[in-house]
């Protein structure tokens, strides 16, 4: 796989992450991320997954994992014991967002943190116009099978760095266009953001 | 990938220890000489970087796969070891080694004591997983083997596993425990004991001193009977048992109504025709001693490099999950390359003879990473 067959998201997570960092993907699923930075980038990776089938899939691909949830947090890692702690879409999936994140950051340099956009124009016109929960192709999911359990926008992400002292160092939006530059929480489906405490 | 059989398969013995190179035990008396009896599949290859080490449970012994001649039955993994299983005869060298304190060809309670021509019964020392992994250690120099690719097991096979990392981490490329845990709890203890008390409370065992005479096979009989229950799940002897009855009827009397009942009988009943009963109390012994807890599993400041794929069961009640997942705390704290999977199961501590697909789809990928590096992902495609 070259470079610009990746997916958008992780080819810019692919540019973020330097040669032979340490890393911890938190919800790394089947571990194709995972796969593209050790192969690509000689990272030494480890991933934690909560889906058994997920962990055949990684192994598979030669990966290490841990079978096991992220909401209990990560405390036999000592501190700042990765360079970077990724959180690709799988932030709102978990139950204690405060403490994953809080956790990320204590054992991560940087943690990179990948998030669906639910204040895309396109979910907004679904809700504001046909009075319902979107679905819509980068929220595929109707309300009663989503994965998801917090409905977040951009601007909540940067509101909720703000107010809890977590400095965002970089941002990356993004679209089934390619990247947005203007107004991110209103164009863009996802946004990629690296952040430190 | 098509599986072939292994075909006919011998056990072979290695002594050592002869005087003065008896070897100092963990209680602290010397034994020596000694005998440990082992089977060995595939080749070795030239630069002996291909060897895996399968170490068996309580009951088990060398014979992992393949036929004795006149056989009916493989060894206890066969479904685990062969061209194209999980350990691949075609690419590795497997060895099975038995233990010293068990009846399956090795030095044991059974052996002969060399200062009194008769067999050592009690006066054998105890012996603890760490003297079991110790005389190992002497097979696999005698073979030539700098660095085990993979060392493996469940249950007390998973404790051997624990104890080579621990002893000989810089001798191991990667370790496999499976259903196991760092030590014995209350629990698993309780269970051990009340085996050896059965064994024990039978007449005929007349203080370990029965050979040549009757052996004690009622109370073995009863300790295998507990052990069975304890290596099943509440679904799975429903699954297999249910309340189903041999006869047609209730007997109305203290026959074996229940099949669960037949089973378990047969169980203990063929078990005590294989198995000695003083080799039951020494290695049910050594295993609740075994504890790794604490610092003693990895040292402090300790840097070891040995690649972990821990594997648990979800319905295993007698080693559960937690127990593994105590093993892969200490293998975060050191920051060691892991993986972990608690594999859905119902078939209980069974579960790592049985549930053979996810395992060996576990055990082949791991093994080929560490064998060849991420290379092996050639074959997959994003």
């Amino acid at each position: 796989m070259s470079f610009d067959t990746m997916r958008i998201d992780h080819r810019i997570i692919y540019g973020i992450v330097t040669e032979g960092a340490k890393i911890l993907d938190l919800g790394c699923g089947a571990g194709e991320l995972m796969f593209l930075l050790a192969r690509g980038k000689n990272a030494k990776v480890q991933g934690i997954e909560l889906s058994e089938q997920s962990i055949y899939k990684c192994v598979e691909k030669g990966l290490s994992v841990f079978h096991s949830d992220i909401d209990s947090g990560l405390p036999e890692y000592p501190d700042k014991s990765f360079d970077f702690v990724i959180l690709n879409q799988s932030l709102q999936e978990t139950r204690k967002v405060g403490l994953v994140l809080t956790e990320a950051l204590r054992v991560g340099k940087r943690a990179i943190v990948g998030i669906p956009n639910f204040a895309h124009y396109r979910s907004r016109s679904q809700l504001f116009f046909r009075g319902r929960a979107p679905v819509t192709p980068t929220l595929p999911y109707t309300w009663d099978n989503s994965p998801n359990l917090h409905f977040l926008s951009i601007t909540d992400f940067y509101d909720y760095c703000r107010s809890h002292g977590i400095t965002v160092e970089k941002t990356f939006f993004t679209a089934s266009s390619g990247h947005v530059h203007i107004f991110p929480n209103l164009f863009a489906t996802a946004g990629i953001f690296v952040i430190s405490k | 990938m098509t599986t072939k059989p292994l075909g006919m398969v011998e056990t072979k013995y290695f002594e050592f220890g002869r005087h003065p190179h008896e070897i100092a035990l963990e209680c602290g008396k010397k034994l020596g000489p000694l005998t440990l009896a082992y089977e060995t599949y595939g080749a070795l290859n030239d630069d002996r970087s291909n060897a895996i080490l399968v170490l068996h449970a309580l009951s088990g012994d060398s014979h992992a796969a393949g036929f004795h001649p006149g056989d009916k039955s493989p060894g206890w993994w066969d479904s685990m070891i062969g061209p194209g299983k999980a350990l691949d005869t075609d690419k590795y060298f497997v060895i099975c080694s038995n233990v010293i304190g068990g009846c399956k060809g090795s030095t044991g309670p059974s052996s002969l004591c060399p200062s009194t021509g008769k067999p050592f019964a009690l006066a054998f020392p105890m012996i603890t997983i760490g003297d079991m992994v110790k005389a190992q250690k002497y097979l696999i120099d005698s073979l030539g083997i700098q660095r085990l690719l993979c060392v493996i097991g469940g249950s007390m096979g998973g404790m051997q596993v624990l104890e080579w990392v621990r002893a000989y981490p810089e001798h191991i490329r990667s370790a496999i425990p499976i259903a196991t845990a760092l030590k014995h709890s209350p629990q698993q203890i309780a269970f051990n004991e009340v085996g050896r008390q059965a064994v024990m409370a039978d007449p005929s065992w007349d203080n370990g001193n029965y050979y040549g005479k009757g052996s004690p096979e009622r109370g073995l009989a009863v300790a295998r009977m507990i052990g069975h229950i304890t290596y099943m799940s509440d679904k799975s002897m429903e699954q297999k048992f249910s309340r189903r009855l041999i006869e047609k009827n209730y007997s109305f009397s203290f026959k074996s109504d229940f099949e669960v009942e037949g089973y378990l009988r047969y169980r203990g009943d063929s078990f005590v025709k294989r198995f000695d009963a003083n080799a039951y109390l020494y290695i049910t012994k050594a295993m609740d001693y075994f504890d790794l807890s604490g610092g003693r599993f990895i040292p402090q400041g300790k840097k070891i490099e040995v690649r972990f794929l821990v594997i648990a069961f979800k319905s295993d009640w007698l080693y559960p999950a937690y127990q593994s997942q105590e093993i892969i705390r200490f293998l975060k704290i050191h920051g060691l390359d892991a993986t972990y999977c608690e594999i859905q199961s119902t078939y209980g501590h069974d579960a790592f003879l049985l549930e053979i697909k996810e395992e060996t789809h576990l055990i082949k990928h791991f093994l080929d990473k560490t064998f060849h590096g991420y290379d092996v992902a050639r074959e997959y495609v994003i």
